[in-house]
């Protein structure tokens, strides 16, 4: 069936966006790091959002079995995975039902005919055959018989059983996508070899079904258009394509490094942090220690132990796992040691959406300890940054002597973005207050006139033994204490530390406006899609709203009601109901102060912000 | 290791200078007083020695002790200490718990800490009673014992410390009276000797909420009519009179008279601590006549921090990298410019 007239013209687009969707078995996650690993080497700026089930076999050829990968590339900035979609790609009705909502009307569809049975129908609950009864009129269908392709394409090679057949259709449909985009098979290919080294009828099956999709898009010109895109303006330097979670595990590999310190990790694996567990487990080759505890409370105190002793200790986790770590984290506090949490936030409460993202540990991260139990509170922004807030978490908390909870979600921590890598010589210094040697009337609690952070003796260090523990402490000595004014006092030094860390963190700056009507304020994860809101507000000529994203939030810039108070009204965005807005509020008052919220487990979409922010103006 | 030398220390090095505040008459001051005389025995320096408790009276413990500690919280302590001394193994790491406290709501640890097999020591102060929460049953409490949250008797059977650590694969396991510091201080420095973990289950008397709970077994007069303190490589005999001995008749242990019905000493059980297999060091832990005392098992195994290490090495033998940048610069990069 001919769906449009060939048309052999190459149109020059500035970004484009992509999703892959089909069965949990299709392999759509490796078909789109394919697509957007390829596009990053050709110069795009890429960003990426997986979405997949939390069974890990979910039943073939249901609704909520289905995978789904999206990419933006662009030659412009791309700063978040897209709203709309320009190409779909569906391997089964199921994958079709639950992402068409997606496809921006009169784009592209590709789907594989040959899935298109009786059988997947039913259980996508489609009561007619939607390539037939018309209900894609507004779309451009791409119909191809992928699976029987596919197999034609492998007739000749060898030792080939079904099910490593059928495994390569998805190469089919990435294949016709490169052609599609004008983008080479070659760093696929060089893929299969590298990652298929032993089983040679695997790199060959996968680079003839690859091909065969790239020759059949050209040859039998049933695709309408093909698309190029010009590589992105980027600042010069060496990339590589990093997912967040990594970037998280490197900047802590990076941090120990400059320190001199080891790197202890205690933890517990849980969606979506068990990542950075995977990866620091790879590195014993720099000194890393990992620990897989029995719980997340043996996470924590097993780095607790480890800080103790001398180590830059870590402990990561999400939701769930952070309300268990919530006794020990006070016990840190208390200590004063330097400990960093790491909590990936994924859609709560209680078990939630483990899978999706979300921001509402927030208050958790704050206040979830019993007692006044302040800590430091960062969160990344982006894949890549959160190699430097993880890098930053460490220089805090070793330099400050309190723990840091550093935040992430699922939606950073799962997606990717080139990131421009950074030498551990070019990152700033970090200085812990280890004491080396006894001096006079020393005593565990002494502290910095500046930061207040007491120094850190450690075990092994002669003349310096000593007791910590969670009791109140006199605030000379360290010793047990239950006099009454030293425990206000001690409390007060507590928060008093913290508050000082302002004097060691950059400025809240603000992006597109310095003053005017609006200012949209965010904070951690949503940096990209709130960015390019205001963004595209800008190039429609809405030159009056401004933009303030948070990284630190315990404790804000220093300059964060100077920066409220340039503009008429303000706006929070968040994907909770409403937890930074009350910080806030609760901070600074006499601003006109309202909020927007999503609480469905996505990123906020472009057109949603666009529309909330139009009517403040 | 630190091999540099170590300093001559008397018990005195190791006492803070902190009051201690344990009840009159409890027995946490007879094991205190022994950990500070064995620690000068034990060749290990005063810098490098690490107390690490939950909560209790019991964890109070090293505020008395001038080394490094940490008073943590209910329950944690094992976790603690494993992070502690894979961060340095030449720490000596010791955990100080009650009953409840690892047990109950540290019995997650308590278990997992044995079996992972970390060089370091826990001591166990069994009181069969929850003490500074002034006298609630533990898990180690008996059926029928009348305490504060109990008062009609306790309904849960208890635990046997040393069978739930067989379970747990315990591969040092020693008991002792609370009111016999001298086996006490020795039974710490064969621990602390000990590579692997160390369990030291002290039969400690709370005069407050549950006194006498083990008088029958530990009071002078009875003390060794009823308990047998088995040592490596000598046969288990006990009685006032040395005339009392174990031996294995079928599946079960059976006490026996030497002299009678043709016994002599050569029929008895000769301790054998070091061997793998537990079953009957786990028979020893269940016997209620003679209650077992001594260093019941000592097997020596392959620690965690050892098998670690070789995988550290091993990683670092076959890495190409040696600096981080090494590892951001690997693989899949390209240019901009
Ligand atoms: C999280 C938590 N729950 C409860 C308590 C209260 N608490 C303190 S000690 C203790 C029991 C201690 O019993 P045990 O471990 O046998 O020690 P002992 O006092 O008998 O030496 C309890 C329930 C606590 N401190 N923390
Ligand atoms: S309550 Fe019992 S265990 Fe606690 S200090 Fe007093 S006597 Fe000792
Ligand atoms: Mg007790």
């Amino acid at each position: 069936m001919i769906i449009d007239k060939p048309n052999t013209k190459q149109e020059v687009l500035e970004a484009v966006v992509v999703r892959f969707a089909g069965d949990s078995g299709d392999g759509m996650q490796l078909t789109g790091t394919q697509f957007s690993d390829t596009s990053a080497m050709f110069g795009n700026d890429v960003a990426t959002f997986p979405n997949y089930p939390a069974e890990i076999r979910a039943p073939q050829g249901s609704l909520y079995g289905v995978s789904g990968f999206q990419v933006h590339i662009g030659s412009i900035e791309i700063s978040t995975p897209g709203d709309n979609v320009d190409l779909l790609v569906a391997m089964n009705p199921a994958g079709l039902k639950t992402n068409l909502h997606a496809v921006k009307p009169g784009h592209t569809i590709i789907v594989d005919t040959d899935a298109f049975n009786k059988k997947n129908l039913e259980k996508a609950q489609y009561e007619s055959n939607p390539l037939e009864d018309g209900s894609l009129e507004n779309y451009r269908v791409i119909e191809v018989t992928m699976t029987s392709l596919t197999k034609e394409a492998l007739k000749d090679v060898e030792g080939l059983d079904n099910k490593s057949i059928l495994r390569s259709k998805n190469m089919f449909a990435l294949g016709m996508v490169y052609w599609m985009y004008d983008r080479s098979t070659d760093y696929t290919i060089d893929f299969f070899n590298k990652k298929f080294k032993s089983k040679p009828q695997i790199i060959e099956a996968n680079t003839k079904v690859l091909n065969a999709g790239y020759y059949f898009a050209e040859t039998i010109e049933l695709i309408p258009n093909a698309y190029t895109i010009a590589p992105a303006k980027m600042s010069p330097g060496t990339y590589r394509i990093i997912m967040g979670n990594t970037a998280t595990a490197w900047g802590f590999l990076a941090a120990a490094e400059k320190t001199g310190l080891e790197l202890f990790l205690g933890s517990y694996p849980i969606t979506p942090a068990s990542d950075i567990l995977h990866e620091l487990a790879k590195h014993k080759h720099f000194g890393v220690k990992t620990l897989q505890a029995e719980d997340e409370i043996a996470g924590i105190t097993s780095a607790i132990g480890a800080s103790f002793a001398g180590d830059l200790a870590i402990t990561t986790t999400s939701g769930p796992g952070l309300a268990l770590k919530g006794e020990a984290l006070g016990l840190a506090m208390m200590i004063e040691l330097p400990l960093v949490v790491v909590n990936v936030q994924r859609g709560g409460p209680s078990t939630g959406l483990p899978t999706k993202t979300e921001q509402s540990d927030l208050l958790q991260a704050m206040y979830g300890r019993n007692g006044e139990s302040p800590v430091i509170v960062i969160a990344a922004s982006t894949p890549g940054n959160c190699f430097n807030f993880a890098y930053e978490a460490a220089k805090l908390t070793l330099e400050h002597m309190t723990p840091v909870v550093l935040l992430s979600d699922g939606y950073i921590a799962n997606g990717s973005a080139p990131w421009k890598i950074q030498t551990v010589d070019a990152m700033p210094d970090i200085k812990p207050n280890i004491i080396k040697q006894a001096t006079e009337n020393w005593h565990p609690y002494d502290r910095d006139e500046d930061t207040l952070a007491r120094n850190w003796a450690i075990p092994g260090t002669p003349g310096l033994e000593h007791r910590v523990g969670g009791l109140e402490k006199d605030r000379v000595t360290g010793n047990v204490s239950y006099a009454p004014e030293n425990h206000e006092y001690m409390t007060k030094i507590r928060a008093e530390k913290i508050k000082r860390v302002q004097n060691y963190i950059p400025d809240l700056t603000t992006e597109f406006a310095d003053t005017g009507e609006v200012l949209v304020v965010g904070w951690g994860g949503t940096y990209g899609s709130l960015h390019s809101a205001v963004k595209q507000m800008h190039e429609e000529g809405y030159s009056n709203i401004g933009f303030a994203h948070f990284n630190y939030i315990n404790p804000m810039p220093k300059n964060t009601e100077d920066v409220l108070s340039k503009f008429k009204k303000i706006i929070v965005c968040e994907l909770n109901s409403g937890q930074f807005v009350k910080i806030l509020k609760a901070n600074f008052s006499g601003f006109d102060i309202s909020q927007y919220n999503k609480i469905q487990g996505l990123p906020f979409g472009n057109n949603e912000l666009i529309q909330k922010f139009k009517q403040l103006l | 290791m630190d091999t540099t030398a170590v300093k001559e220390y008397t018990f005195k090095d190791f006492a803070s200078d902190q009051e201690v505040r344990w009840c009159p008459g409890c027995d946490d001051y007879v094991i205190l007083r022994a950990m500070q005389k064995a620690l000068p025995e034990m060749g290990v320096k005063k810098e490098n020695v690490v107390f690490i408790s939950g909560i209790g009276c019991s964890s109070r413990f090293p505020y008395y002790m001038d080394t490094y500690g940490m008073h943590s919280i209910h329950g944690r302590a094992p976790a603690i200490a494993t992070g502690a001394k894979l961060a340095n193994s030449n720490l000596s790491v010791w955990v100080i718990t009650g009953d409840g406290d690892s047990m109950a709501i540290g019995g997650n640890h308590f278990i997992h800490v044995l079996r992972r097999n970390v060089d370091l020591n826990v001591v166990l102060f069994n009181n069969e009673i929850y003490g500074l929460t002034k006298g609630q049953f533990s898990p180690t409490s008996l059926v029928g014992q009348k305490t504060k949250s109990s008062p009609y008797g306790n309904t849960q059977p208890p635990f046997s410390a040393g069978e739930l650590a067989i379970g747990a694969q315990a591969r040092f396991l020693a008991r002792i009276g609370g009111n016999t510091p001298k086996e006490m201080s020795l039974m710490f420095i064969d621990a602390e000797k000990f590579k692997g973990t160390s369990l030291i289950e002290i039969l400690q008397n709370c005069p407050i909420f549950n006194d006498g709970c083990y008088s029958k077994y530990t009071d002078k007069a009875v003390r060794e009519d009823k308990q047998l303190f088995v040592e490596h490589g000598k046969p288990m005999i006990f009685g006032k009179e040395r005339d009392k001995g174990l031996i294995l008749n079928g599946l079960k242990l059976e006490v026996v008279t030497i002299g009678e019905n043709g016994i002599t000493q050569e029929d008895l059980l000769v301790h054998n601590a070091k061997e793998q297999d537990p079953t009957l060091h786990q028979m020893l832990v269940r016997l209620k006549y003679p209650l077992i005392t001594g260093i019941i098992r000592s097997y020596d195994d392959v620690t965690l921090e050892e098998r670690k290490n070789e995988q550290t090495e091993m990683v670092k033998a076959n890495s190409p990298f040696i600096k981080t940048d090494d590892l951001f610069f690997s693989g899949e990069t390209y240019e901009i410019k």
